[in-house]
């Protein structure tokens, strides 16, 4: 076995260039700063009025101005940022020449409000609006750049012709855990050996009136408006839902092989990804908590790594009573003993819940936490849920020894994604 | 966990279960016949000026037995989930939890319907003046129903495939249109090629007849009008006609269909992708020779079953593609099943492992003469999907040896 493969022979995957957006800021350096520091990013919304809303906050990403505002159009901005930093970082490629594909984890796309006002202010006052008229008013090229705007595979088609990505890039969709599964497929695709280097993002711009109502008629959000900062408490008595989030990280993997022989700076391993499906119900987890304590054990099989191997778990931690509530049961079950002992974070208590960027975000927090070798803490935890006696890392970041990082992904239909990262190859 | 193939051989996987829901039928027998007498199920009335291919009628309670869990999707939803039903049983291995339970799912969406009463009646309101700030907040919050959200969310297709016929070794879910299709099964294919994965299911579905989909295309200029016309005659008024249907695969392991004693329809030997910039004329067609160029060894006499959707200027380029390639007969899908989108590259697989396994080809449907009869058992089927906007894929399906 040669040093670049792993102890089952395949390739190993690194990490040479991360960017990452929130709504702390943009870039790894004032991310990573205000995340150490527990600030948070969650705020009052001010995009768009929120009159007749239970939910009033979330973790906008408001420094980048789209007009007129399009939740596709801030992700494909927010994506962008976060490739050209982190192919700056691995300085991989020749500008806008990628030498290989594109995975992104991107909501699902559809036309807008202000777009759909726009036709309708096409028609006409006198005349009734429905869909035949708005079919009236939607050819003849006026709205020509509405199509490729809401082309679900538009933001992947901006990538690769800017960033030169090769092959056909794929956008994908698994809930909350997109992230991590872009990730995944990057590390299966150089373990192939199909390629030496994948770009894998995670996007998220959707602090819109609709999405968010979406998600607030199915019970999922906080509703905690007085104090912004204060409404995701991942893991205490009092959580009541989770708050949604912009943000969009990405990472450049590359094969140790390859990596080495460029001299590139290699920021981590990507050393396992586990994945298993959860049938129980649309939008909660089997009671059993079996589907994450497979995913987690499939994660750690993948790795050729045992429990007491992983330093730190990037939690999940969403700040649903639902969630938390089945992470723990997955991680105590696997982790036995030491699940009371291994530091269990979550970054989404000062981002909140950036869901199809999530797993890449954390991937990209997970990998600060190596190379900082400081644990972010779980902020706004005043009230500890005793049902969960994980060591949350309280609400101050903590110095520590961090050599593996585990980072959990979980979300609607049944989705679940756990990738492990080290500071070295296992 | 599935061992890495060392091995510098790739695996090599069949094509062991199908799945076809379409505006021609659900059985896969009944497809086959209505493709032998050149039958096309064309509304012309429904979506006036528009043309769609309408689901054939079908029962879902048979693959999806519990009404509550119909009541939970949208149709695009009950057509895959229903199709994925069909695959499952087509393989041999409905309800086999021991091999569902490790089952590797990619499954190729768009979303759902919008609710077309509630963004009408809003916008009609905000015309009359009730602009005031959170009136769209209070109607939707009042309006829409909690369960729309799930029927209409990706990858939730996926979801009620696991929920429905327990799949539920991975669910990834691919987006992107018709490219979505092609990269559903090219990975699926390349994972299980390099052992790491021994059985798939994959597929798309797709409903086209909604009105909110037809905008979407409009404002492109993309839908056929008036007049459903086969795919290669629509020269004079091109565009495609939406076409509601879902197509699932089961693939595998040659192996691992073998220990189980499952027969092949065909085997799937390669799927390749690329996305043209479409920048400068003749670039589809110059990706579309580099695809072929990718496939593996190409006999004499094979055939194409193309998806060309009739959007301009992808056909006509696709058209000059095929045209250097005449000893190949080809057949457009488009023609009969309209234009799927995420489904239609699985659609084009399912008939091409349809046709190695029946030993024919089913007849031209085409007055141009571009497509020609082609007589005795294919033995290789090339299957191509161009984007109508953007993407360019193909597959090798070939018979077993």
């Amino acid at each position: 076995m040669s040093a670049t493969r792993d102890k089952f022979g395949r390739p190993i995957v690194v990490v040479t260039g991360m960017g990452v957006v929130t709504s702390l800021g943009a870039g790894k350096a004032d991310n990573w700063a205000k995340l150490s520091a527990g600030e948070s990013g969650i705020r009052t919304i001010t995009r768009f009025p929120t009159d007749g809303l239970k939910t009033t906050v979330a973790g906008a990403v408001d420094f980048v101005k789209v007009e007129p505002f399009s939740s596709t159009e801030l992700s494909e901005r927010l994506a962008d940022m976060v490739v050209e930093e982190a192919i700056a970082q691995s300085g991989i490629g020749g500008k806008g020449d990628f030498p290989g594909p594109l995975f992104l984890a991107v909501a699902p796309v559809e036309v807008e409000w202000p777009q759909r006002r726009a036709l309708g202010a096409a028609i006409g006052r006198d005349t009734e609006i429905d869909y035949d008229q708005m079919l009236r008013v939607s050819g003849g090229g006026q709205f020509a750049s509405l199509h490729r705007r809401y082309m679900f595979g538009s933001v992947a088609d901006h990538l690769a012709d800017t960033f030169g990505t090769k092959g056909s890039p794929i956008s994908l969709s698994t809930a909350c855990a997109s992230g991590a599964t872009a990730i995944q497929l990057g590390v299966e695709s150089i373990r192939r050996g199909e390629t030496d280097a994948a770009l894998c993002v995670g996007t998220e711009g959707s602090v819109n009136p609709e999405s968010l109502i979406r998600f607030s008629l199915l019970s999922a959000l906080s509703t905690q408006n007085e104090t912004p900062t204060k409404a995701s408490k991942p893991f205490s008595k009092n959580r009541d839902g989770f708050v949604m989030a912009e943000g969009a990280g990405a990472l450049v993997l590359e094969s140790l092989e390859a990596a080495t022989a460029r001299g590139a700076p290699i920021l981590g391993v990507l050393a396992g990804c586990g994945e298993l499906t959860d049938s129980f119900h649309r939008t909660r987890s089997s009671p059993d908590g079996k589907p994450i304590i497979g995913c987690v054990r499939n994660a750690l099989a993948d790795a050729g790594m045992t429990p007491d191997q992983i330093d730190y778990i990037n939690a999940h931690g969403t700040s649903t009573p639902e969630n938390d509530k089945m992470e723990y049961l997955g991680i105590s079950t696997v982790f036995g003993d030491l699940a009371g002992k291994v530091p269990v974070s979550s970054n989404k208590s000062m981002v909140g819940h950036t869901i199809s960027a999530a797993g890449a975000v954390e991937a990209v927090f997970s990998l600060l936490t190596l190379e900082h070798q400081r644990i972010p803490p779980t902020i706004n935890y005043d009230v500890p849920d005793p049902a969960i006696p994980f060591d949350v890392v309280p609400n101050t970041a903590r110095d520590a020894r961090v050599t593996s990082v585990m980072s959990n992904s979980f979300g609607f239909g049944g989705q679940n994604a756990s990738l492990i990262v080290t500071g070295e190859p296992i | 966990m599935t061992e890495p193939n060392s091995s510098s051989t790739p695996v090599e996987a069949w094509i062991t279960g199908i799945g076809l829901a379409t505006s021609l039928s659900d059985s896969l027998d009944a497809n086959w016949a209505a493709l032998q007498d050149g039958r096309v199920n064309a509304d012309e009335t429904g979506f006036a000026p528009y043309v769609v291919h309408p689901l054939a009628p079908v029962s879902f309670d048979a693959q999806i037995p519990k009404k509550g869990d119909q009541r939970q999707m949208e149709a695009w939803q009950r057509i895959g989930t229903y199709a994925a039903g069909l695959a499952l049983d087509s393989a041999g291995i409905k309800g086999n939890k021991d091999i569902l339970s490790r089952t590797d799912m990619i499954v190729a969406a768009g979303g759902g319907e919008r609710d077309l009463a509630v963004d009408s009646a809003i916008l009609n309101a905000e015309a009359q003046g009730n602009t005031a700030p959170g009136f769209l907040n209070e109607r939707l919050m009042s309006d829409l129903r909690p369960t729309l959200f799930l029927a209409q969310l990706s990858n939730l297709l996926a979801g009620n495939i696991a929920i429905v016929h327990g799949v539920t070794g991975s669910s990834r879910t691919f987006m992107g249109e018709e490219a979505a299709g092609v990269d559903a099964v090219r990975i699926a294919l390349a994972r299980i090629a390099a052992g790491q994965s021994d059985i798939a299911l994959v597929g798309a579905a797709h409903n086209g007849e909604r009105k909110d989909l037809l905008v979407l295309y409009e404002f492109g200029g993309f839908n056929l009008k008036d007049k459903y016309a086969p795919v290669w005659a629509r020269g004079a008024q091109p565009g495609f006609a939406l076409g509601s249907g879902g197509a699932f695969l089961v693939i595998e392991s040659r192996k691992h269909a073998e220990a189980r004693g499952a027969k092949p329809f065909a085997r799937l030997s390669s799927v390749v992708a690329d996305q043209s910039r479409r920048k400068q004329p003749g670039d589809i067609t110059r990706t579309l020779e580099s695809l072929w160029a990718k496939l593996g060894q190409l006999g004499p006499d094979g055939a194409i079953i193309t998806g060309a959707t009739g959007a301009e200027p992808a056909t006509a380029e696709e058209r000059a593609f095929l045209g250097a390639h005449p000893e190949f007969a080809v057949r457009a899908t488009g023609t009969s099943f309209g234009h799927t989108v995420e489904t239609q590259f699985p659609l084009g697989l399912a008939l091409a492992a349809l046709a190695i396994s029946r030993g024919e080809m089913f007849p031209p449907n085409d007055p141009g003469g571009l497509e020609i009869e082609k007589a005795g058992a294919p033995s290789q089927i090339v299957v191509i999907g161009t984007g109508h906007w953007r993407g360019e894929g193909m597959a090798l399906v070939e018979a077993v040896r």
